[in-house]
């Protein structure tokens, strides 16, 4: 299968490309990793009429911690991370997401960016900074506006990001000294969309008291989830094998995953409660 | 509109006027008239396609020619210099790496992507290293001994003895 005909450009700058954006309207769609957007165009359910290719502009590729935060540029593909120092030390929930997203060839072509702005619960780094509480910088003809994670994801295949706006950075608060983080997902195969993934950043206190909780989920439900209640349940706690039980329980019960070919309601469920468990245990022994 | 890219491939520097929607893969097979990168699935999944793009292996059927503008493609084809066999075809053709050979390009330009950042990796590191690239036919155990003979050449190292079985 072949896309349908369309029309292509590939400015070099972040303003050349806000233009055609705007010149476009919703006829155009942004071309970065391709790896969501090429294989819909050429199953055409995707037939945008115009692609603006965002690959050619420079300074849109970075991994750095500056002023507070982990910065990470949209068009950083998922290869560099598994390149990079920061994120190996400090992160490496990151490097948990993405050898589990795809493959090889596609962790070449496949950007951070890409991964949230397609507005898909299925991929994994929303998740991932759902439990980071990042913030994401939208850039537009008149200036940068920043949306907390929060406030990111409305639904299937929709975000915060306007028409002609292009996601250009995503940033994460440094997190305190004892922080643990880790990310795992269930899958069918090598590659395959996540059954459930649970993504989990926990700090403590000195005294080993729960002083940050925050968990994501992966494809279990039409949004990328917080596990809101599984995360009051171990704040402010020793993070005991029954506070873990009762988060663990919370996300299974607070999720709403479809029955598909990757399991029933139930199955999802009982397998959201057994990664949340091992999760929360994976990044308490990161700290 | 259609538009005009400037590319290398295989060394060479071509020109050519092509549809934006013109898969690199397509352009390869068919205006290229270099058939050893196969097209193997449709949904982006089994690695057929794999090339080398700026020495980055990719999945070609998901990547547009227009977006290999200014760029520098590798195919299997540039593996074979002057009749002789690269360590990489070596090690194929020694450990029986392949049956029906359909997924064995694209294993063979990931593995030069593979062997260049990691020149003495493990079974594990080869297994998790050739994981877009789907085979029907072998088992992989052949594939994984093809790659682990060709890193031992590449190293210069003592090759690994291969199966007299399929001698």
């Amino acid at each position: 299968m072949i896309p349908a005909p369309f029309d292509y450009s590939c400015p070099s700058t972040l303003n050349e490309a806000l233009e055609l954006l705007q010149k476009h309207g919703e006829d155009a769609k942004i071309l970065a990793g391709g790896h969501s957007l090429i294989p819909m165009m050429k199953l055409r359910v995707a037939s945008p009429s115009h692609l603006v290719d965002i690959n050619e502009i420079e300074g849109l590729s970075y991994i750095k911690e500056e002023d507070g935060y982990l910065r990470i540029g949209a068009l950083t593909r998922e290869v560099d991370l598994e390149n990079s120092e920061v994120i190996t030390t400090t992160y490496p929930i990151f490097l948990d997401a993405t050898k589990l997203i795809a493959d090889p060839q596609v962790r070449n072509r496949g950007t951070l960016g890409g991964n949230i702005a397609h507005g898909d619960a299925a991929n994994d780094h929303p998740a991932v900074f759902l439990s980071l509480r990042a913030e994401v910088i939208i850039s537009g003809t008149s200036g940068q506006r920043t949306v907390p994670i929060d406030e990111f994801f409305f639904g299937f295949y929709t975000t915060a990001i306007q028409e002609n706006e292009i996601l250009t950075e995503i940033r994460v608060p440094i997190p305190a000294t004892k922080t643990g983080n880790a990310y795992y997902k269930m899958e069918r195969k090598m590659g395959d969309y996540a059954t459930a993934g649970v993504a989990v950043q926990l700090s403590v206190d000195d005294e080993g008291s729960c002083v940050y909780a925050g968990i994501g989920l992966t494809n279990v439900n039409p949004t990328p989830l917080r596990a809101s209640r599984s995360e009051e349940a171990l704040l402010n706690t020793k993070l005991g094998p029954e506070d873990i039980a009762k988060a663990a329980a919370y996300a299974s019960e607070d999720c709403n995953p479809s029955a598909d070919l990757r399991g029933d309601e139930e199955y999802k469920r009982a397998i959201v409660k057994s990664i949340t468990k091992r999760v929360i245990n994976a990044a308490i022994a990161r700290f | 509109m259609n538009k005009e890219i400037t590319f290398t491939i295989n060394g060479d520097e071509k020109t050519l006027e092509v549809e934006p929607r013109l898969l690199l893969v397509h352009m390869i097979r068919e205006n290229l008239d270099l058939t050893g990168t196969h097209i193997g699935c449709d949904t982006s999944h089994c690695g057929a396609c794999t090339v080398l793009l700026d020495g980055k292996s990719v999945k070609s059927c998901t990547i547009l020619a227009v977006q290999a503008n200014g760029k520098k493609i590798r195919t299997v084809e540039s593996l074979a210099p002057e009749n002789e066999y690269d360590a990489i075809q070596e090690g194929f053709k020694e450990n029986h790496g392949l049956h029906c050979g359909f997924c064995t390009p694209g294993i063979m330009m990931r593995t030069v992507e593979l062997l260049e950042k990691n020149p003495n990796p493990t079974e594990e590191e080869i297994r998790w290293g050739i994981s877009g690239n789907l085979c029907r036919c072998t088992g992989y155990n052949n594939i994984v001994k093809s790659i682990q003979y060709a890193a031992a050449k590449i190293r210069g190292d003592e090759l690994p003895a291969t199966d007299p079985v399929f001698v």
